[in-house]
């Protein structure tokens, strides 16, 4: 690295600025997933920021010992055991909540966040780093988790955490929730709404044109 | 052993090492979190009974389960082949579904009769008996453990009639790994709303009850309305549903509890 990046860069870069899944568009499956509901979403956000951060570490303290010829291997291995001893945890501890991420948990091992940090960053840098970088991108995660689910929880449903908010018509309120934000689609057009509103605060996440019209095509044809 | 990091003495010693270390710490985990996860089933499948019979719902405590079920709940160890009550074990330790995988205690399921697929089934299951409140220990449900095959899962779950042995007071599951969101609707409140009320055998006493695509709206008496996109996990649980109420489910059992009156 030509510039040593400083612990708090690295915590917070992939806050704001490099986004695991608003800029890099990863671990979108879970987010559509698991985000109905505020509290399997914050579990959610928790197990994942857990497991980067930990992979990460674990990977990093080995990583002049691992052999290139093996290396997706060892991380998958390391990565997959910490999954398993997470899914263990909240089974034990929060079983409940356990059920209903049912196989999202189990699905932390495929999400592209974890191996991506782990082959991007752990290997080529020392230990505590790579922990907090991990975190950092856990809390990237978390955060649009958290966003997606205060959304879909409170404006379709009514409530933050199972406790009403908005009391509902059906109840004698006067609050219409609207449905289509229970289905894992609406979370697609909030991420999508998200992206644009992070993107026009921060100019330079803006991709270059794929495509150019041809010189002679006037805007507007 | 070299000292090149790429060679395969080396690569296959870190993945030796790397293994070793991963599975200790996997299978630690796992040892040590046992007995609290067993705690959370059993609580789990109690306030699964309870919901089903319909005297319970999620908000209850733990505490709150244990004290209900204790109060309301009588469980029974039953011979499925021979339909008799066995008082000789004890209900509360016996485990059905260690039973049906001892080839011991379990009988293997020919093709034909294996509609529900589970393959083996069990000689002896547990039964539970929500009784009334007023002391008089008479039967108000009777809750028979189902399970089958559905499209990725055996779906495990519990069936609650009343005593006429005939009329559903509820059907759920509390364990299985089918498609969240098409045959995980099965654990949708809506769909589940659908089973009160209808009735299971027609008048000759066979399995009459009907997961439909169309037609649940006329035929209310034995039909229910198939969940959308899930074929595959409506035609299990119909199945596992017809399986358990005939001869090689709890037909010997609920014979005799006619015979006697309920």
């Amino acid at each position: 690295m030509a510039k040593q990046a400083s612990a708090k860069d690295i915590l917070l870069t992939p806050v704001f600025d490099n986004n695991p899944i608003t800029l890099q568009i990863l671990g979108i499956c879970s987010a559509l997933a698991v985000t109905s509901k505020l509290d399997t979403a914050l579990v959610m956000a928790i197990a994942l920021t857990a497991v980067t951060a930990f992979s990460n570490l674990f990977i990093a303290m080995i990583r002049t010992q691992i052999p290139a010829s093996i290396r997706m291997i060892v991380q998958m291995v390391i990565i997959a055991s910490l999954v398993i001893v997470v899914d263990q945890i909240l089974q034990a501890y929060a079983f409940t909540l356990a059920k209903q991420l049912s196989v999202f948990v189990g699905l932390i091992i495929t999400n592209c966040i974890v191996m991506g940090r782990a082959e991007a960053f752990a290997m080529q840098n020392p230990p505590w780093a790579s922990f907090l970088d991990g975190i950092g991108n856990g809390l990237g995660y978390s955060l649009m988790l958290i966003a997606l689910g205060v959304v879909r929880e409170l404006f379709g449903s009514g409530k933050l955490f199972g406790y009403e908010i908005l009391p509902l018509v059906k109840d004698g309120g006067w609050y219409e929730p609207n449905g289509l934000l229970l289905l894992p689609p609406s979370a697609f057009f909030l991420i999508g709404l998200f992206i644009w509103a992070l993107r026009t605060w921060k100019k330079e996440q803006q991709e270059a044109a794929v495509f150019r019209l041809a010189p002679q095509v006037k805007e507007g044809d | 052993m070299s000292n090149n990091k790429e060679s395969t003495a080396r690569t296959l010693i870190v993945a030796f090492i790397v293994s070793l270390v991963a599975s200790v710490f996997v299978a630690g985990s796992a040892i040590y979190l046992k007995p609290v996860q067993q705690q959370n089933r059993l609580l789990d499948r109690q306030r699964s009974i309870l919901a089903i019979a319909g005297i319970g719902d999620a908000q209850l405590s733990a505490g709150e389960v244990r004290a209900l079920f204790e109060r309301r709940i009588e469980a029974q160890v039953v011979d499925l082949t021979t339909g008799e009550v066995n008082t000789s074990l004890d209900p509360t330790t016996f485990d059905a579904l260690k039973a049906a995988k001892d080839p011991k205690t379990s009988t293997e399921l020919a093709d034909g009769e294996d509609i529900a697929l589970i393959k083996r089934r069990e000689q002896l299951t547990t039964v539970y008996r929500l009784v009334k409140d007023d002391g008089s220990g008479e039967l108000e449900a009777l809750i028979l453990p189902v399970r089958g095959y559905g499209l990725w899962s055996t779906l495990h779950g519990f069936l609650a009639i009343r005593p006429d042995l005939n009329t559903v007071i509820g059907l759920g599951f509390y364990q299985h790994g089918e498609t969240p969101g098409l045959g995980g609707e099965v654990d949708n409140p809506k769909w589940k709303a659908l089973w009160p009320g209808k009735t299971l055998f027609d008048d000759e006493g066979r399995p009459a009850i009907q997961i439909a695509k169309t037609g649940a709206t006329q035929d209310t008496e034995h039909k229910v309305d198939a969940l959308a996109g899930a074929t595959l996990t409506s035609n299990g649980v119909k199945n596992l549903l017809v399986f358990w109420l005939g001869e090689q489910g709890f037909g010997p059992y609920l014979d005799k509890l006619r015979q006697n009156g309920a």
